[in-house]
């Protein structure tokens, strides 16, 4: 017999820990992987040297020290993009997985609620307009305009007490529209052909620009609210059947559902403003762990993250070296590489 | 046991009178059968009982105790309810549903205990959904839905049990079968049923609503008569005791002009 709570797809089965272990396993090696590749002289050994070195436990580094120049592209600039590739993939597939039980629809996807939108005029503002006299960043207006955004629709959809998802869709849908026309009012009428192609390259999504203080910020809002989404892991396993099913369950589903939105859009808010609109992730990632390990949000939320960290590592790893000199916005890849291999899933799932 | 009973319920929705002045009580043990013509209220009524609506005037009480006064999950515990009809919207096994049935009595990161798992495998049983249990949800019929609602609520171990139209879409030997498995269990059961004969059969007492309120009360021989089905449905019958259950059985005639 099939023990309960094991991940249960035709062909294997494995019980969740040792799926969560061996994710974050294949996490940590991807990270440090990912770290050296692309520059010819280094391996392994070298990065998690840089790494001891810097945590101060250089007596454990299994070798050498590397010239001064690859320990700074190292630490200063491979590491923390890598890691706020893992932060930012984690968030994004996330919070996905939490929208799409919320709002009980499928397609469901972290920038529904007007957060990207939101993000893009704040950053225009910044970036065209020049909001803040310089005093403010790019990552900090679009995190402002985020918020925003989505401030807007919490209180359109009376902070989480509408109840019918399409009404909560179509209002993410209205808010989303409306902040894209101010933004592109803002470049038609203030932009130059820079700015414009700047704020373009910003929109599709990059990592390129990553240094510990973005991340530490991204990570800041991103991890202690993907901590507290896992709280609501059985109240998202409950909205299955709806709302009333959801409270016979003893779930306080209208407060419950305010505060996943809420985390949600923290999560993609801080995600966005560390590295523009990363598409498609977040609706790729929670749908293909849920075909692998279930529906259960106990577990789903944990891989999700942990794959989607993955992911993005990988993705990133590509866009920055398989056309150099150029430099692909990430978000392209995301899409040019996940949509297929979706496509593969899902045909695979479709099979008896 | 426990006792659920309802004191002058009123409930309206977009400025509309669905439920005035409804005392409902289910006696602890019983089976309590809701009967009424379409938009009587009696969807409402379950909800209302089930605690998933605020009366606009009246209480409802488990054991004594205003529902609204205890917490949801305590609520959850002591009473459980069969939607009729409700949709998934991701796909997941029947036994992933019914171990739903235990979201009240878990932990935030709790896997499934073996009291947990117990109160599951009895549920599939009591159901026949065994043999099922690895199916996905998308592949059921709606009898296989239906039942596996049922079971998500038994997992629940209830004390009390409401339901609205169990046995929808269920074949006749499904319906039999739900309904005996009611009457079998140490539940307090609050079940609405659309068939007649079957509710005067199973339920220990019927409430009948028409336009709101409660038209009759009673034991099954003293409400199903000609003249209250004639009254709120507008169907002319013969009732008589069938010689074979000693129920009260409707032969239905013709409907009426007036209703």
């Amino acid at each position: 017999m099939r023990s309960r709570g094991a991940v249960r797809r035709p062909g294997r089965t494995v019980r969740p820990p040792v799926v969560v272990v061996a994710s974050a396993a294949a996490l940590a090696v991807s990270v440090v992987v990912a770290a050296f590749v692309g520059t010819a002289q280094i391996g392994p050994a070298d990065v998690l040297g840089v790494m001891l070195r810097h945590a101060g436990l250089g007596a454990l580094a299994p070798s050498p020290p590397v010239p001064p120049l690859i320990d700074s592209l190292i630490w200063e600039s491979r590491l923390p993009r890598v890691l706020l590739a893992a932060t930012v993939g984690a968030g994004l597939s996330v919070s996905g997985a939490v929208l799409q039980s919320v709002t009980r629809n499928p397609l469901a996807e972290p920038y529904l609620l007007g957060v990207s939108s939101g993000a893009s005029t704040g950053a225009v503002a910044v970036m065209v307009l020049g909001v803040g006299a310089g005093a403010v960043t790019l990552s900090t207006g679009a995190f402002a305009g985020a918020l925003a955004a989505f401030g807007i629709v919490l209180l359109l959809i009376g902070g989480g007490r509408v109840a019918d998802p399409a009404r909560v869709v179509l209002t993410g849908v209205l808010v989303s529209q409306f902040f894209s026309a101010i933004t592109s009012l803002v470049l038609m009428l203030d932009g130059d052909a820079d700015a414009t192609r700047g704020f373009t390259y910003w929109l599709l999504g990059s990592l390129s620009g990553a240094r510990w203080e973005p991340l530490a910020a991204a990570a800041a809002v991103i991890v202690p609210a993907t901590l507290i989404c896992l709280l609501y892991a059985g109240a998202l396993d409950a909205f299955t059947f709806g709302w009333d099913t959801a409270a016979s369950l003893g779930i306080d589903v209208a407060r419950a559902r305010a505060a996943l939105m809420v985390l949600a859009a923290l999560i993609t808010a801080a995600a966005v403003a560390a590295s523009g609109a990363i598409g498609f992730i977040g609706l790729l990632v929670p749908h293909v762990v849920r075909l692998l390990a279930g529906p259960g949000h106990r577990l789903l939320l944990p891989l999700a993250a942990l794959v989607g960290a993955t992911f993005l590592v990988w993705v990133d790893t590509f866009a920055r070296s398989a056309f150099t000199p150029h430099e692909v916005p990430v978000g392209v890849i995301t899409a040019l590489l996940g949509a297929p291999a979706f496509a593969l899933v899902l045909r695979k799932a479709g099979r008896p | 046991m426990t006792l659920l009973a309802a004191h002058d319920l009123a409930w309206s929705a977009g400025g509309v009178t669905i439920l005035d002045g409804v005392d409902v009580t289910a006696r602890p043990g019983e089976m309590l059968g809701v009967l009424g013509p379409n938009g009587a209220g009696k969807t409402s009524l379950l909800r209302l009982l089930a605690g998933l609506r605020r009366p606009d005037r009246g209480t409802v009480t488990l054991d004594g105790t205003p529902l609204h006064t205890l917490p949801r999950r305590i609520v959850a515990r002591r009473l459980a309810i069969v939607e009729q009809s409700p949709e998934a919207h991701t796909d997941l096994t029947v036994s992933d549903a019914v171990a739903l049935g235990r979201t009240p009595h878990r932990g935030r990161f709790a896997p499934l205990d073996a009291a947990d798992r117990a109160a599951i495998e009895r549920a599939l049983d009591l159901t026949g959904l065994t043999a099922l249990r690895t199916r996905s949800w998308r592949t059921l019929s709606g009898g296989e839905r239906q039942r596996t609602q049922l079971a998500r609520a038994l997992a629940q171990e209830p004390a009390v049990i409401v339901l609205d139209e169990p046995t929808n879409h269920l074949d006749i030997r499904y319906q039999l079968d739900v309904l005996t498995l009611l009457r079998r269990l140490d539940l307090t059961v609050v079940t609405a049923l659309h068939d007649l004969d079957l509710a005067a059969r199973y339920c220990d007492r019927l409430v009948v609503l028409h336009d709101g309120r409660v038209a009759a009360a009673g034991a099954p021989g003293a409400v199903l008569t000609d003249a209250l089905i004639r009254q709120i449905y507008g169907v002319d019958t013969v009732v008589e005791t069938s010689p074979h259950t000693g129920a009260p059985t409707v032969t239905y005639l013709r409907t009426t002009d007036a209703r």
